[in-house]
C-alpha cells in the first residue's frame, strides 16, 4: 500500500537502530565532557603550581642577632624605638640617603621594620621549600634545613603579603614588591584603552555603516582580521621602529619640555599595545555593530534621521554593550603582553613610581619574567606571588567591565 | 536643512498654493509615478508603474509574495536607497519634483513621506522617547508633552499609555507597539504615510484597531499600505494596485490593474485580478 513505509525498520529493529543511535551520542558526549574536563585539569594545574611556589618553608639566616641592637624582641617595638635604633646604628651617609628618598618621620611602623631588618639585622635566605613539601614532608624539611644551615632559622611564609603590595622593586627578594610593576600596567593599559578605543569604534563604524562593499576595503577587512593573529613581538618591533625611534620628541616627552627621558617610556608602551589590541577592538565592535537590528536603523531613517543621527543616537548606544566586551577582552590581551614590551625596552629593575606617560616603566609580566629567570629560589617564590597579583588584577578589571557593560544591556 | 528643502519649498510657494486653489475641481495627486522602473543590480524587480495616487485617500497594493509590493512601497520615500545595487529609472513625482531627481536629499523625502514597518520596531526608549526622538532631530520647536500627547491621540494609544509614557516601549502589546510606530510616524507630520503590512504580525483585535485607525488617519494623510490580506484591503483602502510578476516569465513585477477598491473586487479588468481576488489564483 505504502512502499515508502517498508523502507523503515519497525519493531525489534527499530529500537536496535535507535539504541545505536543513543551509543553514537553518549560517545559524543563523553568526548566532549573529557575537553572541559582537561581545559579543568590544566587551569587546575596552573593555580596549583602558582599556589605551590607563593607559600612555604624558608630558611634565613641573621647576619647580625637582634639582640645587637636591642633587648626587647624586635616586633614589639613602636616606632620611635625602630627609628631611635636606625639612628645609632646606621652610618649616617646611609641614614642620610634613605632621609632623602623619603624623611624618616613620614615613614610607617612596618616600613622601618623592615629598613632594620634589611639594613641592620641583613636578613639574607638560604632556601624556600614549596608548599606541598612545607605540609606533606614537614619532617623531611625540617631535617634538611637543620643539617645544611645550622644557623638558619626556619620559618612558614606566605611570599604574597600586603607588605608585598606595596613595595617598590628590590634588589633582595624578601623585601621587593610589585607596586611600581602594578602601577606601570595599569598606567601601560589606561594609555592603550584611550589609544586604541575610540580609534577601534570608529573604524569599525566607518567600515559597517559608511564603507561600500567594495573590493578595497573587503581587502582592508581581511587585513584587519588577519592582523588579530600577527605574533606580539612583531608589534613589539613596530613600536620600536615608529614609537621609541622616530616618535622620540613626542614620546620621550622631549617637546613638552621633558628632559630625563628616552623614547623607552610608559606613552611607547602603551601606543605598542594600543595598536597590538587595536585589530581586537575593530572586529569586537563590527560584531556588535551587526548585531544592532536594522529594523532599528530603518525606524530611525524612517523618520527622517540622517545616517550620522541613526549611528549615533541608536547604533551606537545599543552596540555599548558588545564594544564593552570586546575592550575586556583588549584589556586582558594587553595586560598580559610581556615580547612588545621587552622589544619596547621595559626597565627590569626600577624601584620609582611611574609619575606620568614620559616615566620610565615596568610592567607586572616583565617583572614576573625577570624573577623567575634568577637563580635564587626566594625570587621564584616571589615570582609566584607576583603571578597572582597579576591574575587578580586582570579579574578584577574584566569584572569592572562587565559590570559596566550590564549597566549598559538592553534588549529590543 | 527641512525648511530650505526643495519638496519644501515647492509645497510652501505662494503660487503653489494658488495653483491648487484654482484646479479645486481637478484631484490633486499625492504621489504619481511615470515608468517607473526599480533595479537591484541588473534585475528589474519592479517595471514599468505608472500610478496616480489620489490625495487623503488609502490606497492599498496587492498581489502574490515575491511580487515587488513592498520593494515598489520602498521606493516612495527612498528605503531601497539602502539595498546595495538598487536604483531607479523613470519619476517618482511628489508636487511635480522627482523624488530621485539630483538635487533631492532622502532625507527630506522621508521626512515628507514617512513609513510604518511590517514587524512593530519602536526605539528601545520610553514610549514619550519614541515620539519625541523624531521631532528633536527635525528641529521640531513647540511644546513636546503637547506634542506626545496629539500623536498618541492621533494613533488612539494616549488613553491606554498616558499613565506610562516614561515606561519601555518593549512593555506595550504587539498591537499598542504598532499603534506607537504609528504615533511616531505622524508626530514629525509627513504628508504620505507608507504601511508596509502594518498588521501582519499581529492578532485579529489589534487589526481591526489598526484598520480602524487608518479611517481616522485619512482625514489628514494619504495612505499607502501593502498587504497580503485581501479582505483588509477591501475593507480598508479606496484605491486597489493589483501587482503581478510579468507573464512573460522575466520575473519582474508590476501594475497589472489599478482603480477603485469596488471595481477591483467586483468588476475587474484583468483575468488574473479576477483569480487572485476569488481565490482562484495558482
Amino acid at each position: 500500500m505504502n512502499p515508502a513505509r517498508d523502507h523503515y525498520p519497525q519493531g525489534r529493529a527499530f529500537q536496535a537502530e535507535l539504541n545505536a543511535r543513543y551509543r553514537a551520542a553518549s560517545i559524543w558526549q563523553g568526548l566532549f565532557f573529557s575537553a572541559l574536563a582537561l581545559a579543568i585539569l590544566c587551569l587546575s594545574a596552573l593555580l596549583y603550581n602558582v599556589i605551590d611556589g607563593t607559600f612555604g618553608y624558608v630558611a634565613y639566616e641573621y647576619k647580625h642577632d637582634p639582640s645587637e641592637f636591642t633587648p626587647r624582641p624586635l616586633d614589639t617595638l613602636n616606632k620611635q624605638e625602630l627609628l631611635d635604633i636606625l639612628k645609632s646604628n646606621l652610618s649616617s651617609g646611609a641614614f642620610n640617603k634613605l632621609n632623602n628618598e623619603k624623611p624618616m618621620e613620614e615613614r610607617s611602623r612596618s616600613d622601618l621594620y623592615s629598613l632594620v631588618i634589611e639594613r641592620l639585622i641583613q636578613l639574607d635566605t638560604k632556601q624556600t621549600w614549596p608548599l606541598t613539601d612545607s605540609i606533606f614532608r614537614s619532617k623531611a624539611v625540617r631535617a634538611e634545613a637543620a643539617q645544611k644551615y645550622p644557623k638558619a632559622r626556619l620559618e612558614f611564609r606566605s611570599w604574597l603579603t600586603p607588605q608585598f603590595l606595596v613595595s617598590p622593586m628590590s634588589s633582595k627578594a624578601e623585601f621587593a614588591g610589585v607596586r611600581t610593576a602594578i602601577l606601570g600596567s595599569l598606567w601601560m593599559v589606561g594609555i592603550a584603552i584611550l589609544f586604541a578605543l575610540p580609534i577601534g569604534i570608529g573604524a569599525a563604524v566607518y567600515l559597517q555603516e559608511y564603507a561600500d562593499k567594495n573590493f578595497i576595503n573587503r581587502i582592508i577587512q581581511t587585513n584587519i582580521n588577519n592582523l588579530a593573529g600577527v605574533p606580539s613581538i612583531v608589534y613589539g618591533m613596530l613600536g620600536l621602529a615608529i614609537f621609541v625611534r622616530a616618535l622620540e620628541p613626542l614620546t620621550s616627552g622631549s617637546l613638552f619640555g621633558v628632559t630625563d627621558s628616552n623614547g623607552r617610556t610608559i606613552l611607547s608602551a602603551g601606543l605598542t599595545m594600543g595598536v597590538l589590541v587595536l585589530p581586537l577592538i575593530i572586529i569586537n565592535a563590527q560584531e556588535a555593530i551587526k548585531a544592532v537590528p536594522d529594523s532599528l536603523r530603518q525606524a530611525a531613517f524612517g523618520v527622517g534621521a540622517t545616517r550620522w543621527q541613526v549611528v549615533w543616537h541608536h547604533v551606537l548606544p545599543n552596540a555599548l554593550p558588545g564594544i564593552l566586551t570586546g575592550s575586556i577582552l583588549a584589556v586582558s590581551r594587553a595586560i598580559g603582553e610581556t615580547a612588545p614590551l621587552i622589544v619596547v625596552g621595559a626597565s627590569t629593575f626600577i624601584s620609582i613610581d611611574p609619575d606620568g606617560p614620559f616615566s620610565k616603566f615596568t610592567a607586572l609580566p616583565i617583572q614576573i619574567y625577570q624573577w623567575t629567570t634568577r637563580a635564587q629560589s626566594e625570587f621564584h617564590a616571589i615570582a609566584a606571588g607576583a603571578i597572582f597579583v597579576l591574575l587578580a588584577l586582570l579579574l578584577s578589571l574584566n569584572a569592572a567591565a562587565i559590570l559596566l557593560r550590564n549597566r549598559f544591556q538592553r534588549k529590543y | 536643512m527641512v525648511t530650505d528643502g526643495i519638496l519644501w519649498s515647492i509645497a510652501c510657494r505662494p503660487s503653489f498654493a494658488k495653483e491648487v486653489n484654482m484646479q479645486n475641481n481637478q484631484p490633486e495627486y499625492a504621489i504619481e509615478t511615470k515608468n517607473l522602473f526599480i533595479f537591484y543590480g541588473s534585475f528589474p524587480a519592479v517595471s514599468e508603474v505608472n500610478m496616480k495616487i489620489e490625495k487623503q485617500k488609502i490606497t492599498a497594493i496587492i498581489g502574490p509574495s515575491g511580487c515587488g509590493k513592498s520593494t515598489l512601497l520602498r521606493s516612495f520615500n527612498r528605503m531601497n536607497d539602502f539595498v546595495p545595487g538598487s536604483y531607479v529609472t523613470g519619476e517618482i513625482l511628489l508636487h511635480g519634483q522627482n523624488l530621485y531627481g539630483a538635487k533631492i536629499d532622502p532625507v527630506e523625502v522621508r521626512r515628507k513621506i514617512g513609513m510604518v514597518f511590517q514587524k512593530p520596531n519602536p526605539f528601545p526608549k520610553s514610549i514619550y522617547e519614541n515620539i519625541t526622538w523624531g521631532a528633536k532631530i527635525n528641529g521640531y520647536k513647540g511644546d513636546m508633552d503637547e506634542l506626545v500627547e496629539q500623536s498618541l491621540r492621533g494613533a488612539a494609544l494616549w488613553d491606554e499609555v498616558k499613565d506610562k509614557l516614561k515606561k519601555s516601549a518593549y512593555e506595550l502589546s504587539g498591537g499598542q507597539q504598532q499603534r506607537l510606530c504609528i504615533a511616531r510616524t505622524i508626530a514629525i507630520q509627513p504628508d504620505i504615510i507608507l504601511m508596509d503590512e502594518p498588521a501582519s504580525a499581529l492578532d485579529p483585535i489589534s487589526t481591526l484597531r489598526i484598520e480602524e485607525l487608518m479611517q481616522e488617519l485619512k482625514k489628514n494623510y494619504t495612505i499607502i499600505i501593502v498587504t497580503h490580506n485581501m479582505q483588509q484591503a477591501a475593507r480598508v483602502s479606496d484605491y486597489t494596485a493589483m501587482m503581478m510578476l510579468d507573464k512573460d516569465g522575466s520575473r519582474s513585477g508590476t501594475v497589472i490593474e489599478y482603480s477603485e477598491t469596488k471595481r477591483i473586487f467586483t468588476n475587474p479588468k484583468d483575468k488574473r485580478t479576477e483569480d487572485y481576488v476569488t481565490g482562484r489564483f495558482g
